[in-house]
């Protein structure tokens, strides 16, 4: 099927297979790897991107679905050269170690943030819980969000 | 001429930031399913859904008909492509009984999820879709699940091993003989505990991804793989296939997380070489988590019988130990060495006499081969002991602190020759105790734990404490000898100072999340005074790094960190007599500070290293007989494992209703000598007490009675969230280690295993009351609202 996508900015035409998951054609067919796949039963977050500025796991949705939809992935986060805050404040607060969770997760977080401008650290984790993490034991992932808001 | 150096010589125990994170926070890091490889063909693996089965055919017709396919095989078309089975680099006995085990099955089936065909298609999803269409008849077996059926050869699951017993391993110690008995029958206080250490699922999140490109004319052959080993993966690659070495070349890309369940050598590894080399054109495999679930290693998967014996004070007399070990259906690289690494650690961190008393028999079953999890065999050797002093304390009626405190090595005993014949380098276990009693305001607790744990209270509050080794930094070589290990412990490091004064370090360490680069440049930037920025570390690949034995067991900076400090010490050497040269001086007189050759009591007679560099480079006025260029290498072998130690303290609530745990506060006090980046440092203990707070709560690879795993997603294995943890108070005391010049210790492993005793040794102190004296991992809501109601029923029996 013919699909027309805004991918970080930049419209791509494309023709996908049906079955194509969002994050299968984001890497495989507009070939931005930033966005990583952790599992197989949307579960773990690792694919979130932003549809239309809102956090979305990217394997629950079909590539046929973001036919006219604006997408953003990780790789259109930081603008000239300068991370968004949001990676900012992972860098500063060492919200990430081996880093595979890291793309989701500030997908997800930015989208908190806009929701929620001044979360409580209960309600960062909460906001979270979609989004897994098996390196920093979240302690760190938490602060940088919340590092993020009073920076806002 | 005065030079005024303004670079930075002091970085080391600084919090600088990562280096690695730009690239990992924007999405420009590789992970090695994120390579382009134009080309090439995806391998897809057929898993048998029996635990244990005779194949009895194998019909690939169909799947070969399928579009996109290239080829289809079965585990007998591909039986020559093996120079040898699949590595087991540990025998622990010379006797250990080890299968043959290859990466498809022919004959059978040991687990779920064992390969038994693969498919080879231009896309992934047209593997995937043929692997539907492979038929394969299987004759059903009987299922080996539980360790104590497995011990009883009831169903026998290697027809040639005759047994399901693979080994067991004592741990004797000479002239000690009837001592433990001796103790045991003198003792004032005898404890007896069955504890079971779970199986577990490692799920880094970073699921294994493997590629494989042949140069079919030229004869090499790239291993891209997510692992932890790629040097050892490189030799064990070579060995397996018949490929001669030098032709191997491994690269680890970003590495996702490993905990262990990325130190190995992997059928799919093997399986994309081979194909590549068959087909001559690149062939990559990507692991879903569906498969990765029981494809990859799991971790634990003991039973464990713990004996205490302790005099009238408490003071600790004997340890006996009786362990039963699950290896799976095959062992995989070091799965029979896992429980082996806990062995002398049964003692914990206490003053024992002579008379300890170690066994370990490991049993096949038919489930996922185990093998390394964060800790391995440490975890679950300070478990046993820590749990074990509780129900000591317990008996004796006196507070679990008061009891460790009575029988911690004391600072002035250091270095400890401990009745294994190990030396520990350094601790004060009572200071990190203390300093976690304040930090957790235990005595506090205790008090509000009195007023509120009483008759008929729905909530009970709860204290748990565990004190830690952790035995880390693997490891002397000789030690690893003694152990049957095939391979050293030593690791490898090169600095190269380049022409213009940058620096290269070449490691063979082989980071998945450590911060390696960050923390390297800072021991190089502090030793050569330079700055952090200049120093670029080269790691995971073997023809950029050849020589290295890769990152498990907290390992890297008590080994690895250290050779790189040692290099540097001799590019310094070399220097200085480069600087003497051109300053007219003896090398005896020259002080090297700053990043400058200066000579003693004459400031202005001064030479930048930046200048020896350049010099060094040009080569036009060197010493006689000394090379150009300034590169040192060094393979360092450690003298001893490094003892980072320390004392974690859990509260908890417990609802006596729901079986619910709420952890209230953590406490985590840890020492690993000289911190490198505390950020890093701290960052590695957060997310080690959380695996292991995680396998004290809510993990477990369980199994029904067909040895099928019925949480085989990350939908339903309890990997926990940001809202299933408690935050982490951290605190920490410095002891440096004396075996190396950075006084450096390892600290990837700690967190995990002073968490999982922590946790639950709080659970049963909030129950105590109730006459609950265990409460099995993962104490789950269920599992603990069943340990109360066991006990009520317990004491209203016995009151009738």
């Amino acid at each position: 099927m013919k699909i027309s996508v805004t991918v970080n900015g930049v419209v791509h035409e494309s023709d996908v297979e049906p079955r194509t998951l969002l994050v299968h054609y984001v890497r495989e067919v507009v070939g931005l790897t930033g966005t990583n796949i952790g599992c197989d039963t949307s579960s773990c977050g690792a694919c979130s991107v932003h549809v239309n500025g809102e956090a979305v796991k990217s394997c629950t949705m079909l590539a046929v679905q973001a036919d006219g939809q604006s997408i953003t992935t990780i790789e259109g986060m930081a603008t000239d050269g300068v991370l968004h805050p949001m990676q900012q404040a992972f860098m500063e607060n060492h919200g990430l170690q081996c880093g595979y969770c890291t793309p989701g997760m500030v997908m997800a977080a930015t989208s908190l943030l806009k929701e929620n401008p001044n979360p409580t650290e209960e309600e960062v984790r909460l906001g979270l819980e979609g989004n897994l993490c098996r390196c920093t034991g979240y302690h760190n992932i938490v602060k940088s969000v919340l590092a993020a808001a009073a920076g806002q | 001429m005065t030079v005024t150096d303004d670079r930075p010589s002091a970085v080391l125990g600084t919090r600088l930031l990562r280096r690695e994170d730009p690239a990992l926070l924007t999405g420009e890091a590789k992970y090695t399913n994120d390579l382009d490889l134009p080309g090439a063909l995806h391998l897809a693996v057929l898993r048998s859904p029996y635990a244990h089965a005779r194949i009895v055919s194998v019909d690939l017709s169909a799947a070969q008909a399928s579009p996109g396919v290239v080829a289809v095989y079965s585990g007998a078309d591909l039986a020559g492509e093996w120079a040898s089975p699949m590595p087991s680099a540990w025998a622990v006995t010379a006797d250990m009984k080890n299968p043959a085990h290859y990466p498809l099955a022919s004959s059978k089936v040991c687990y779920v999820g064992d390969g038994v065909a693969c498919v080879l298609a231009t896309s992934d999803v047209a593997a995937r879709d043929a692997l539907e269409l492979i038929d394969v008849r299987y004759e059903p077996l009987p299922a080996v699940v539980d360790l104590e059926d497995a011990l009883s050869d009831r169903v026998v699951i290697h027809d040639e091993l005759s047994t399901n017993s693979s080994y067991t391993w004592d741990l004797k110690i000479e002239g000690t003989e009837g001592q433990v008995e001796q103790a045991f029958a003198d003792a004032a206080f005898t404890v007896k505990e069955r504890y079971v250490q779970q199986r577990l699922i490692p799920m880094a999140m970073e699921p294994r991804a493997v590629a494989a490109v042949p140069q079919p004319f030229g004869g090499d052959m790239v291993l891209y793989s997510a692992t932890q080993i790629p040097h050892i993966l490189k030799v064990m690659t070579a060995l397996t296939l018949g490929i001669p070495e030098h032709q191997m070349r491994v690269i680890a890309p970003s590495v996702g997380g490993g905990f262990g369940s990325k130190l190995d050598v992997y059928a799919e590894e093997l399986l994309c070489v081979a194909l590549a080399r068959k087909h001559r054109v690149p062939v990559r495999w990507n692991e879903e988590r569906g498969e990765g679930t029981v494809a990859t290693t799991h971790g634990r998967g003991q039973i464990q019988h713990v004996e205490l014996a302790a005099d009238a004070d408490g003071k600790l007399t004997a340890v006996r130990i009786r362990l039963l070990a699950d290896m799976g259906g095959y062992q995989q690289l070091i799965t029979a060495g896992i429980p082996i690494l806990g062995a002398f650690l049964y003692a914990g961190v206490y003053d024992l006499p002579q008379a300890y008393d170690f066994s370990c028999t490991g049993v096949y079953t038919t489930l996922t081969p185990t093998d390394a999890y964060r800790g391995a065999g440490r975890p679950e050797a300070t478990y046993a002991i820590e749990r074990a002093m509780d129900a000591l304390a317990d008996q004796m009626g006196i507070d679990p602190m008061d009891l460790r405190k009575r029988n911690f090595i004391r600072k002035e005993q250091f270095p400890y020759t401990a009745f294994t014949g190990l030396v520990y380098d350094s601790g004060d276990h009572l200071a990190a105790a203390e300093m976690a009693a304040e930090m957790a305001d235990y005595d506090g607790t205790r008090a509000r734990q009195k007023a509120q744990n009483v008759p008929g209270a729905k909530k009970l509050l709860g204290i748990g404490q565990a004190s830690y080794f952790e035995m880390c930094g693997l490891a002397p070589s000789r030690v690893l000898a003694s152990l049957n290990y095939s391979a050293g412990g030593w690791e490898a490091a090169t600095v190269r100072i380049l022409p213009t004064n940058k620096v290269q370090v070449v490691t063979g360490t082989a980071p998945h999340g450590q911060g390696h680069e960050t923390a390297w440049s800072m021991i190089v930037a502090d030793k050569l005074g330079i700055a952090p920025g200049d120093v670029d570390v080269l790691h995971s690949d073997t023809a950029l790094a050849p020589l290295g034995l890769d990152t498990y067991g907290s390992r890297s900076l008590p080994v690895g960190g250290v050779a790189i400090a040692i290099a540097c010490d001799k590019v310094i050497d070399k220097a200085k007599k480069i600087a003497a040269h051109q300053l007219e001086a003896n090398e005896d007189d020259l002080d090297f500070t700053g990043g400058a050759f200066t000579v003693k009591g004459s400031p202005d007679r001064t030479m930048p290293l930046a200048a020896i560099a350049f010099e060094a480079f040009t080569a036009h006025n060197l010493p006689d007989g000394l090379e150009p260029n300034l590169e040192a290498q060094v393979t360092y072998d450690p003298p001893n494992f490094s003892w980072p130690f320390g004392t974690h303290i859990c509260t908890v609530e417990v609802d006596t209703e729901t079986g619910q745990v709420d952890v209230l506060q953590y406490v985590a006090v840890d020492d690993c000598g000289v911190q490198v980046n505390p950020l890093i440092v701290e960052g590695q203990v957060h997310g080690g007490v959380i695996q292991g707070l995680a396998q004290a709560l809510y993990e477990e690879a369980a199994y029904d009675t067909d040895g099928n795993l019925k949480n085989a997603s990350l939908a339903e294995y309890l990997v926990p969230a940001a809202s299933d943890v408690p935050p982490i108070t951290l605190g920490h005391t410095v002891t440096p280690s004396p075996t190396n010049q950075l006084g450096v210790k390892g600290i990837g492993e700690a967190g995990t295993i002073g968490a999982a005793p922590a946790v639950i040794n709080a659970v049963v102190d909030a129950l105590s009351g109730l006459g609950v004296t265990d409460v099995p991992m993962p104490a789950s809501p269920h599992n603990v609202w069943k340990a109360i109601q066991a006990a009520t029923n317990n004491s209203q029996g016995a009151s009738k």
